[in-house]
C-alpha cells in the first residue's frame, strides 16, 4: 500500500513547514496517473498523523486529471485511459502535461493573534 | 483565545526526499562503475528463479551483486547464497505488517555491506508488488519487470504506473503458454498501450528460453555503463 508511505511523507513535510504551529488543513495535489486511492490515503493519514503537529488536520486531496500535448500535431488532449492517445489525430506520441503530480501545495496553519499581522 | 488561520504555500513533492536519496545512491553507483537494475514483479512471478539462473550463467562473465529486498521470506537470500556473490538482505520495516516496497533509504542502508567497486552489475530484488515499488526510485539505472503469463493479460491496464516505468519486461513462465488460457497478443497489445515499444524478452527459468538474451542485455548494459565511467 503506497498510500501509507505517501501519508508518512505528507505528515513529515507538513510538520516541517508548520514550524511548531498546529496544522488545520493540508492541500495535496495528486495526478490521476499516480494510482493513489483517496480513501486509502485518508485512512493512512489518520493513522500516521497521530501524535504529530498534523494530527486532526483536514487532508484536502485534489485529483488532477491526465492531459498531454501531441508531439505530432500539437493538440492538447485530456487523457482518460490507456493508450494515451491524441484526441485530434489519434497519435500515440504524447507529452504529458499533467496527471503525474504528487505534492503538498499548501498548508493552513493556526496562528496566535500576536503572531499575525507581521 | 482567538486564533486565526494562515495559509502557507509549500509546493514540495511528496517523493522529493526519496528522490534526493535515490540520486545520492545513484552517484555512489556511478562512481563505482556499478550498473544497477531494480527488479520488480508481483509475488510469485518467478523473480528469484530467474535471478538464480542469471547468477549461474553470468558469474564468470560479470561480477554480479544482489541486494535482496523481498520481505516475504529470507528463503530468497538463502537460495542465492550458494552462488558466492556479494549479497545483502535489506529487511524492510515490519511496521504495519511489512513494507510493500524498497525505498532509497532502505537501499542506502544496505550499501556499506556491498563492495561496489568490485561489482559490475547490482541486481536489486524489490518486494513483489505491482503498485508500490513503481513510485520509489532507489538509484537504479534500469527497471526490469518480471511478469508471469499466469497473471493474465490485463494487468498492464490495471497497474499502468508499474508497467509504464519499466525499461524491460521479462515475460516469464513461457513454458506454460500451451497450458494456459493466455492470449499473448492481447497482453502485448495492452503492454504497448501503456508503455509503447518497451523492450521485452520471453523467458522461462524451466526451459532456459530467453535467458541468453536477458543475460546479454545485462552484460551489454553493464559494459556500456563501465565505458562511460
Ligand atoms: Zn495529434
Amino acid at each position: 500500500m503506497h498510500e501509507l508511505s505517501i501519508a508518512q511523507s505528507v505528515v513529515e513535510i507538513a510538520s516541517r513547514h508548520a514550524g511548531g504551529r498546529r496544522v488545520t488543513r493540508i492541500y495535496l495535489k495528486v495526478g490521476h496517473l499516480r494510482q493513489v486511492v483517496p480513501s486509502a490515503l485518508a485512512f493512512s493519514f489518520e493513522l500516521v498523523s497521530q501524535g504529530t503537529p498534523v494530527e486532526a488536520a483536514e487532508l484536502d486531496l485534489e485529483e488532477v486529471p491526465a492531459a498531454g500535448m501531441c508531439r505530432v500535431c500539437g493538440a492538447e488532449s485530456r487523457l482518460e485511459s490507456f493508450p494515451l492517445r491524441c484526441a485530434a489525430c489519434g497519435g500515440l506520441d504524447i507529452e504529458l502535461t499533467s496527471g503525474e503530480e504528487l505534492y503538498v501545495e499548501s498548508l493552513e496553519l493556526e496562528e496566535h493573534p500576536q503572531e499575525t499581522g507581521s | 483565545m482567538h486564533r486565526t488561520a494562515v495559509k502557507k504555500v509549500v509546493l514540495e513533492g511528496v517523493l522529493d526526499a526519496n528522490d534526493a536519496l535515490a540520486q545520492a545512491n545513484r552517484q555512489k553507483f556511478d562512481e563505482a562503475g556499478t550498473y544497477v537494475v531494480n527488479m520488480m514483479s508481483s509475488p510469485g512471478a518467478g523473480k528469484t528463479s530467474l535471478l538464480e539462473h542469471t547468477l549461474e550463467r553470468m558469474r564468470r562473465k560479470l561480477r554480479l551483486g544482489v541486494l535482496e529486498g523481498d520481505v516475504q521470506t529470507t528463503l530468497d537470500a538463502d537460495r542465492l547464497a550458494r552462488f558466492h556473490v556479494p549479497l545483502v538482505q535489506v529487511n524492510t520495516d515490519p511496521g504495519f505488517g511489512g513494507e510493500c516496497h524498497l525505498d532509497a533509504n532502505m537501499v542506502r542502508s544496505g550499501l556499506p555491506e556491498l563492495p561496489l567497486s568490485e561489482i559490475d552489475a547490482l541486481i536489486i530484488e524489490n518486494v513483489g508488488n505491482l503498485v508500490c515499488p513503481a513510485e520509489f526510485k532507489v538509484g537504479e539505472d534500469a527497471r526490469v519487470m518480471v511478469y508471469a503469463i499466469t497473471e493474465g493479460e490485463d494487468k498492464p491496464l490495471k497497474y499502468p504506473l508499474m508497467f509504464r516505468s519499466a525499461d524491460l519486461v521479462l515475460v516469464n513462465k513461457m513454458d506454460l503458454l500451451e497450458h494456459l488460457d493466455f492470449d499473448l497478443e492481447q497482453f502485448l497489445g495492452y503492454l504497448d498501450a501503456v508503455n509503447p515499444g518497451v523492450g521485452r524478452i520471453f523467458t522461462s527459468a524451466r526451459t532456459g528460453r530467453g535467458l541468453d538474451e536477458w543475460c546479454s542485455w545485462l552484460e551489454n548494459r553493464a559494459a556500456r555503463a563501465r565505458a562511460v565511467q
